[in-house]
């Protein structure tokens, strides 16, 4: 992180609008992609069906594959872009943490996953976990 | 053994892009291009190039399990890398940092004691073998096998 140290960090509200658009946008993608995922069903059974390459036409010709791919480019842009101005060991953790937490709630409310309190704990744990690990 | 190559290839993922945009001059909001011409820089291709193998990890995994599932499972990266620089390159863990490294752990071991999925599959004959053993037998035979 030598190279990162000579970075001018930013204020706290663009810091928070860098780290919210990376999570909000990568959350949406992440269900997207889940959602497309789960209504194909079991990749490996496709790929000994149909071979690789009927697993990867499979997956890229799904709307919601590439609704979940678009949203995750955003999000992968702008966590380049918040690179470029924040350091790893600041943008990483917390939108890490902050998207386990938007993705738990969105897997609920959208996928319908039973989301019991087992889920819920491990959820809490590895979002502290991974905020104490970055400190 | 998806799950652990989808773990370890995003930190090394990240660290690479890190690496290629911060040696790179602060680019503006106004000169969005220039975002693009960073991703044929050295770091930032390599840095791509693991997270394209996570991605294909990835998707496989989420179509056998819950998202719910296979994040906290991903979040282990976070360990093995902790672990990494300890045992390997000899760096100094604060216990604020071994207490993550527990907490992560004690969360997965949540996660992987109970189903991968709690969501009906789809795309397989109703009248066949699921049908005779229940929707759960064949979830249950998936995570034997893994």
């Amino acid at each position: 992180m030598i190279l990162a140290s000579n970075l001018i960090q930013p204020g706290f509200w663009p810091a928070t609008a860098m780290i919210a658009t990376i999570v909000l946008t990568s959350s949406t993608g992440e269900v997207l992609t889940a959602a497309a995922m789960k209504s194909m069903g079991d990749l490996d059974d496709i790929r000994a069906r149909s071979g690789i390459r009927g697993a990867i036409r499979a997956v890229v010709t799904s709307p919601l594959f590439v609704a979940g791919i678009f949203f995750m480019a955003v999000a992968f842009f702008s966590l380049l872009f918040a690179l470029n101005h924040m350091n790893l060991s600041l943008v990483g953790p917390a939108a890490a943490s902050l998207t386990l937490v938007t993705n738990t709630i969105a897997a609920k409310l959208f996928l319908k996953e039973n989301v019991d309190h087992r889920r819920w704990t491990a959820a809490v744990l590895v979002c502290i976990g991974v905020y104490f690990l970055a400190h | 053994m998806i799950l652990a190559f989808v773990s370890v290839s995003v930190p090394l993922g990240d660290a690479s892009l890190s690496r290629g945009m911060t040696s790179l001059p602060a680019i503006s909001l106004t000169h969005p291009l220039t975002l693009i011409a960073a991703v044929f820089t050295p770091f930032i291709a390599l840095g791509i190039l693991l997270l394209i193998g996570y991605f294909a990890s990835y998707l496989t995994a989420l179509s056998w399990a819950d998202l719910t599932y296979v994040m906290p499972a991903t979040a282990l990266g976070n360990v093995f890398v902790a672990l990494l620089a300890h045992f390997w390159l000899h760096e100094t863990i604060s216990p604020l940092r071994w207490m993550g490294v527990a907490l992560i752990t004690i969360g997965v071991g949540f996660v992987a004691h109970g189903p991968a999925s709690t969501t009906p599959p789809v795309n397989l004959p109703a009248s066949t073998a699921q049908a005779e053993a229940g929707p759960a037998a064949g979830i249950i035979k998936k995570e034997q096998v893994r």
